[in-house]
């Protein structure tokens, strides 16, 4: 598993999670602080391409062998694409969190909603 | 100082120096004092075991069980030949008394027999995922139709008249909490006849066969399901899976059932298993423990229970189900039952049930004043209907040693003198001829009765 | 016992085709063509794929089965919250008895008076112990009567004309408790609990109003602790009209002592696998049994056991099976309920009477409260503290975070390294408020010396740590398997054995 690490070119929510911004799209995924804390990843519930997900509201889970964690919407806007390999390697989310661990792509409702989001250095000084 | 606790009054005065109170009492100070008992629980003093032994003894005395009398009783549990093999397994310490199988490391034993009863559930019902039981036939019905609520649209259930009347009325109980409507089938010729199906349907249940006798046509039954929308549960009795195409191939969704016919007493109605199967599309929404196979670290072959984060001990009020106990030492002899069986054994077993019943189905509706109340294919179990108050028959049947059946009138009173007739492969040929003899003198006295009072 | 090379095949990779245990008895009657009694395509086309073994091979593998499962009768099991007591030897020859264990469901009540007439003592026994006098003996297991206890609650209210859609829960509740609540059709609220481990009563407060249908309460709390504000508790939940359920899964401490009806609870429910020592089996059978005030007998699951007074001179009372319940809430399960485990749990009381019972519960406190002493006497505190500084009952929580923070060992390495020591280790990381839980419930069948022993080897395993931790987080060494890969279990699950055409 990786170690600690909070990509500045990344925008981050309080519950642990991430949005890559492209203009009026984005992509999402948990930090290296959620999967270090859910532990090994067994499952991830993908949703379908199409949903509509909401700002601050959990959009999907993802489950340990001992636990179900909520994932939480960073921003609004209709699901375009999902990570399909995490299917067959739901540890991807542990070893890659911000790369190949992405969870779904989306395409922007309310592209002002991200300056309500943090930078890197905001979001690590709310970690204990 | 009982016979099952140790603690002598040396014992208790150095324990209770060592928690440093003065008395047993004083371990309950935080219990306030107008909520201790003052007085002793009004309950008989307690008595040697060879007391207790000869009570249960005595209370035993008066009842009269399958021993007592040639039984024909079925209707959900069935008077089946339990092997010496299975007392002796299941009794044995380490099966009958450690906790769920938390610690994997030292509960192998039960994790694996989980595995291979979970294959054996498999195999009969032809669906890829089973857990490791439910608690019996009847809230195995309610539990599939709590995962439909969940992994299918729809606020209605559609259930057959030919399911288990206890199972009908499980789904009610349930369905009433959860806002589903339940919607009864009718029974047309001896099977199911379905009302044309909406999107507002969630599930259909069926029974196979179902609880007059009748094999079903599961196939089509779960595609006019299908095609609505809904999910097929299928609650099944198992031996005759050994025969009947499984629901599995049928199409059916979720195939639950009652497993006291494998390996299990009568005991009174319990306890016994509920078996429960489904496709894999609902193997995370599955309720109960399923055990999964692994590898330890050096490598090793080893089982666990798996996918746990269905279950309430983790996803609490998200669980697929409540379940926590189950029925695992009662699964335990359903494995070694069908071990014991074996894939030769299962299906001469219940070709041999398949002859005797249609012999006795022969020999009963010969009779005068008995009719069949449908013929359509039956395997172990059959009805018909009396031309004679059917209580009182059943009471002269026994009377001279014979349980004839179960009497349908109370569930199904379109059939009034209706008696279900269940054959295993303890009833003999004799045993059969005796039934036709005692229901046929039996029916006749009751006619001339009848006349009589007319 | 020696492991062989082979202990780990299945039953099936034990099959050769050919073998049987089984010979059916011969065909005894007219033998019709099998088309014309069940046609073709309602067949299958193949048998299923069970075992094909002999009775010695089938004997010899569930045997060296057993030999890989630690147990109750072989060592000491302080499962908290699972009332893991001795299982009497007595009950499984009364429970074989034919009269008992063969009678049928539908058997004609007239000619199973033994069988009902147990049921119904049981019911007047489980009454007095809990304080209420009405029993139904239908629910399968603890979760069942839980859920047999909200579906009456909603029946209460229904038939006043309330729509309530909530039930409390505190955060201690053991997770059964939430997941019957949505299955009985309510959302969960959650009451926290206080410093003291007792629930939080202004948020009891807080959060009970006419919404509410039901709080759900063990007591002892899962923490092991007395909830010493019952009074107040049950004044505000009956003071919005909601019912005050019980979960009996603690009621090992305060059997003869204490009973829920006299502390205001309207439902109570009791695991006979734990108080009344039905064997656990692996995972059950169990039996769920619940007693409720007079307000609630009219709900009732049908059909209740009853005993009707003879009218004649002399006779016998008679016992029967009541159906006629209009408000009953229906059924749970089939037929009557786990009869089995009534007539282990029935002996049970008749050995033990009101004294014994008494004598129970005060002995699986004093044990629990002496073993708590004994750990902190062996120094086991300092990184296994007791969760709070209470008198516990028969059970007790410790915090393994310090036992984390300075000896990099966590419980789950703890309890794995119990498991070297022959002794089955205590529940972990239950109840979720305490970090690091390790919940012990030693109950009152086993010796003081036991209960020394526990204690040395949990010290044992704490020095070692100190010297060297990395032995405890590989541990255990000495089981039939080692640390098993359970996220590959979950992510690829394989649940029955492939077989060829799989």
């Amino acid at each position: 598993m990786a170690d600690p690490s909070y990509p500045d070119d990344l925008k981050y929510h309080p519950e642990h999670d991430w949005a890559r911004i492209e203009e009026d799209t984005a992509t999402f995924g948990i930090t290296w602080y959620a999967q270090d804390a859910l532990g090994e990843v067994v499952f991830f519930d993908a949703p379908d391409v199409g949903a509509e997900i909401s700002k601050d509201q959990p959009y999907t889970e993802v489950e340990s062998v001992k636990a179900v964690s909520d994932v939480f919407a960073p921003l609004s806007g209709e699901v375009t694409a999902v990570n399909e390999t995490l299917a067959d390697k739901p540890e991807t989310i542990n070893e890659d969190p911000y790369g190949e661990g992405w969870l779904v792509k989306v395409k922007l409702s309310d592209p002002s909603e991200v300056d309500a989001l943090m930078d890197s250095a905001e979001y690590q000084a709310t970690l204990d | 100082m009982t016979r099952y606790t140790s603690a002598t009054d040396a014992d208790r005065a150095e324990m209770l120096a060592a928690i440093g109170v003065g008395s047993i009492d004083e371990l309950f100070a935080d219990i306030p004092p107008g909520l201790r008992l003052s007085r002793p629980l009004a309950l008989d003093a307690g008595l040697s075991e060879q007391e207790v032994f000869e009570e249960l003894k005595a209370l035993a005395a008066k009842s009269t069980s399958a021993e007592d009398e040639i039984s024909f009783l079925g209707a959900g549990m069935y008077d089946h030949y339990v092997p010496a093999l299975i007392d002796s397994i299941i009794l044995r310490s380490e099966f009958l008394t450690p906790y769920t199988p938390y610690q994997p490391e030292i509960s192998q034993g039960g994790l694996q027999a989980m595995f291979e009863y979970q294959t054996a559930i498999s195999e009969l019902t032809g669906l890829p995922v089973s857990n490791a039981s439910v608690y019996e036939g009847p809230s195995a019905v309610a539990a599939a139709g709590y995962v439909a609520t969940a992994a299918s649209k729809g606020s209605r259930f559609v259930i057959s008249r030919g399911v288990h009347p206890h199972s009908r009325e499980c789904l009610r109980t349930l369905a009433h909490a959860w806002g589903m409507d339940v919607v009864e089938a009718p029974l047309k010729d001896g099977v199911t006849e379905l009302p044309a199906l909406d999107d507002g349907v969630s599930a259909v249940i069926v029974q196979q066969p179902n609880f007059l006798g009748a094999v079903e046509d599961l196939t089509a039954l779960a595609e006019e399901a299908k095609s609505a929308g809904a999910l097929t549960i299928a609650a099944c009795d198992p031996l005759p899976l050994a025969l009947l195409k499984t629901p599995g191939e049928c199409g059916v969704d979720i195939a639950v059932g009652e497993g006291q016919s494998l390996g299990n007493r009568l005991d009174f109605g319990g306890p016994s298993f509920g078996f429960f199967a489904a496709t894999e599309a609902l193997m995370r929404r599955m309720p109960g423990r399923i055990a999964g196979e692994t590898k330890d670290v050096d490598g090793k072959r080893g089982f666990v229970l798996t996918l746990q984060t269905r279950e309430q001990h983790i996803r609490r009020e998200k669980a697929t189900s409540n379940i926590c106990t189950a029925q695992a030492l009662n699964a335990l002899a359903g494995v070694i039952y069908l071990s014991w069986l074996g894939r030769r054994g299962i299906v001469e077993l219940v070709e041999l049930m398949l002859q005797r019943t249609a012999y006795a189905r022969d020999r009963l509706r010969n009779i005068d004043g008995v009719t069949q109340i449908h013929d359509r294919p039956v395997v172990r179990e059959f009805a018909v209907e009396l031309d004679a108050p059917v209580q009182r028959v059943i009471a002269r049947c026994q009377e001279q040693g014979i349980n004839p059946g179960y009497a349908l009138g109370r569930e199904y009173p379109e059939h009034e003198n209706g008696l279900l007739v269940a054959i295993t492969e303890r009833r003999t040929r004799a045993d059969i001829d005796r039934l036709a003899d005692t229901l046929g003198a039996a029916v006749a006295a009751e006619r001339q009765t009848v006349r009589a009072r007319a | 016992m020696i492991a062989q090379a082979d202990d780990t095949l299945t039953i099936y990779e034990r099959s050769k085709d050919g073998r049987r245990a089984f010979v059916a008895p011969s065909l005894d009657v007219p033998e019709r063509p099998l088309d014309d009694l069940l046609p073709a395509d309602a067949r299958r086309a193949d048998a299923p794929r069970l075992p094909e073994v002999a009775e010695p091979e089938i004997v010899r593998h569930y045997n060296r089965l057993s030999k890989r499962n630690f147990d109750l009768d072989t060592g000491f099991y302080p499962l908290g919250s699972c009332t893991m007591k001795h299982n009497p030897k007595l009950h499984e020859r009364v429970a074989g008895l034919p009269g008992h264990a063969r009678v049928h469901p539908l058997q004609d009540p007239r000619y199973a008076q033994g069988a009902l007439e147990l049921m119904w003592r049981l019911q007047d026994a489980l009454g007095e112990i809990a304080g209420l006098p009405h029993v139904s003996l239908q629910p399968s297991a603890g979760s069942q009567g839980e859920l047999a206890g909200v579906l009456l609650t909603r029946a209460l209210h229904e038939d006043r004309g309330e729509h309530r859609t909530k039930v409390l829960t505190p955060d201690t509740a053991h997770g059964t408790n939430p997941a019957t609540v949505t299955m009985a059709g309510y959302e969960v609220v959650k009451v926290v609990s206080d410093a003291n481990g007792n629930v939080d009563l202004d948020d009891l407060r807080a959060k009970a109003d006419e919404d509410v249908a039901c709080l759900m309460l063990t007591n002892p709390s899962t923490l092991g602790l007395f909830e010493t504000g019952i009074e107040e508790i049950e004044r505000i939940v009956h003071g919005v009209g909601a019912t005050l359920y019980y979960d009996g899964a603690n009621l090992n401490a305060i059997m003869g002592i204490s009973r829920p009806g006299d502390m205001g609870f309207d439902i109570v429910h009791f695991n006979l696998h734990k108080s009344f020592t039905q064997p656990h089996g692996g995972g059950g059978p169990g039996a769920g049994p619940v007693a409720v005030s007079d307000r609630i007998e009219p709900y009732l699951p049908r059909p209740q056991v009853v005993r009707r007074e003879s009218t004649t001179n002399g006779k016998e009372p008679f016992y029967d099976l009541d159906y006629d319940r209009p408000k009953s809430i229906g059924r749970l399960r089939g037929f009557q309920g786990n009869y089995g485990v009534f007539v282990r749990s029935y002996a049970y009381i008749r050995s033990l009477g009101a004294a014994g019972l008494r004598e129970a519960s005060e002995t699986a406190v004093l044990n629990a409260n002496y073993l708590l002493a004994k750990l902190r006497d062996a120094g086991v505190a300092q990184y296994l503290p007791a969760a709070y500084d209470r008198l516990c009952m028969h059970e007790f929580v410790l915090s393994g975070e310090p036992m984390r923070r300075e000896l990099k060992i966590k419980t789950l390495d703890m309890a794995k390294r119990l498991l070297d020591h022959g002794v089955h280790p205590p529940t972990v990381y239950f109840p979720l408020i305490v970090e690091e839980a390790l919940m012990v419930e030693p109950t009152e069948t086993e010796t003081k010396e036991t209960l020394d022993h526990f204690a040395e080897i949990v010290a044992d395993i704490l020095r070692e740590a100190g010297e060297d931790p990395e032995i405890a987080r590989e541990a255990p060494y000495t089981t039939p398997v080692r640390r098993l890969d359970e996220a590959g279990a979950a992510r690829h699950p394989v649940v029955r054995q492939a077989m060829s055409g799989n």
